[in-house]
């Protein structure tokens, strides 16, 4: 299970990588895995303001959805467009290619309240 | 819950095991999309053990089927296998199952692992006149043995005529050293195939000598999860979803197997009768999504002008159609073939067109 120390993580395995005011998001391996193929990603709050813990946007499996959300409140100001024509990206490279959405935080200090890639490994084990 | 007898085996395999039917089953191994395309191009086996199987012996055995299920028992012989449904006494579906006449007042009903106490209290229920029935669903399990290279596959374990064998029928064979094993050709993917009951003791010794023989096709273990794909993109019910205790076999398109000849007098026969000549106000279609999107099952359905028409029942990304699938019950009216219908997906409405079944014509 690939867990990368530089990151850090929600209980509900999404991942954030913070670039200054900006940080990208993902979902993390256990996610991907556990969902199996990932046929479609939506996400259609691009532009929008969120609420930490807010839906993002969804992640379909063939057999299953579910529901993504903000691991800080801020705006989703990308949506990585490459994922429209091929959401498999997310099970082969979920911490590079696979990256969902970029956002600008409005509150940088939630990050805090986030789990370390340490915490997160005992959340999944 | 209870274990599978491969139950080991499958997690060795990298099975990922869910709860379904009150059993722990596999519902993938190398990953779901593959697993499809292996049933398509090449053979899978699926342990399906979970599906019921009760026999029907002697005299009264044809009546008591007869009397049961929806299909014509009298158009079987020794061998042959048919596809049927137990109706309810409100003119809903206790179950679809498959009947097998094995001998001359011989039958052995194969129903769904979900509906077995039900389904045996069902057939209980009925049995006025005290056949000799028994329920051997805890001491059987089944492999399906799907694709175009399955022949190959199980000819290398038998000396049987497998290949000669028609669509739906039955017979007994030795098999990887087992006697008299029951093998059909019958399953749930389109890609045909052989379905073999074995008792529980020998289970293992034919799923190992299955994969065995199958590694020079390419033969992969399939879970519940292909499972699914592949019947929908055939159009095949799966019961709990598109056909339940309040849905009509009617209403569901399996008119075909509710025979109303005179000597088939079974059980909410007279329901049948009047829907048919009342008609449906509904009806089970297939549909294609037209824009991005997966319809899943009881999302809602919208007429092109946005009244609300009816409900998904399955739906799913459909590997060798590469398209949204998915059915559903649509009121009368708009259900014709072509005709545009909307999925309300989350916040949306997807466009999507009626089609005809099966999604995947081979």
């Amino acid at each position: 299970m690939n867990i990368p120390a530089d990151l850090k993580y929600t209980k509900d395995h999404e991942w954030i990588k913070i670039e200054g005011e900006h940080a990208i998001v993902g979902i993390t391996d256990y996610a991907q895995g556990e969902l199996g193929d990932i046929v479609y990603i939506e996400v259609d709050t691009e532009g929008e303001t969120l609420d930490q813990e807010e839906t993002f946007g969804t992640v379909e499996a063939v057999k299953t959805v579910s529901d993504m959300y903000m691991p800080v409140s801020g705006e989703v100001v990308e949506f990585n467009g490459d994922l429209e024509d091929s959401p498999e990206t997310v099970n082969t490279d979920c911490y590079g290619d696979g990256w969902i959405v970029k956002i600008k935080m409005s509150n940088p200090g939630e990050v805090e309240s986030l789990l370390d890639s340490e915490a997160y490994k005992n959340l999944i084990s | 819950m209870e274990q599978l007898v491969l139950n080991d085996i499958h997690v060795e395999m990298g099975g990922k095991m869910v709860p379904f039917a009150g059993y722990s089953m596999p519902v993938q191994f190398s990953g779901l999309i593959d697993e499809h395309h292996t049933v398509r191009n090449a053979v899978g086996v699926f342990d399906v053990s979970h599906m019921g199987e009760f026999f029907v012996r002697g005299p009264g055995a044809q009546e008591l089927v007869q009397r049961i299920t929806s299909n014509d028992v009298s158009k079987l012989f020794n061998g042959k296998v048919q596809y049927s449904c137990f109706p309810n006494e409100r003119g809903g579906i206790v179950d679809d199952l498959l009947v097998y006449q094995l001998d001359n007042q011989e039958y052995m009903l194969v129903v769904n692992g979900a509906n077995v106490d039900k389904d045996w209290a069902w057939v209980i229920k009925n049995n006025k006149d005290e056949v000799n029935i028994s329920n051997e669903s805890k001491n059987i399990s089944l492999f399906a043995i799907q694709g175009p290279k399955a022949t190959e596959v199980l000819s290398k374990l038998t000396n049987a005529d497998l290949a000669s064998m028609k669509y739906y029928t039955v017979t007994k064979a030795e098999i990887a050293g087992i006697p008299d094993l029951i093998v059909s050709t019958t399953g749930y993917t389109g890609s045909g195939g052989y379905e073999v009951y074995v008792q529980n003791e020998k289970a293992e010794q034919l799923y190992r000598k299955i994969l065995e023989a199958g590694q020079e096709f390419g033969l992969k273990p399939i879970g519940l999860g292909a499972r699914d794909t592949l019947r929908l993109e055939m159009g095949f019910c799966l019961y709990g979803n598109d056909i339940t205790d309040d849905t009509s076999p009617i209403e569901a398109g399996l008119g075909w197997i509710t025979k109303l000849s005179e000597d088939n007098d079974f059980v909410g026969r007279a329901h049948v009768e009047r829907i048919k000549s009342e008609g449906v106000k509904r009806r089970l279609v297939g549909f294609e999504l037209s824009e991005k999107g997966i319809p899943r099952k009881d999302y809602p359905i919208f007429s092109s002008d946005g009244e609300e028409i009816g409900i998904v029942t399955s739906g799913t990304m459909a590997p060798s159609v590469g398209k949204a699938i998915g059915m559903g019950y649509v009121s009368t009216g708009h259900n014709g073939e072509g005709n545009q219908i909307l999925i309300g997906i989350r916040k949306k409405k997807i466009p999507a067109k009626v089609v005809k079944f099966p999604f995947y014509k081979g």
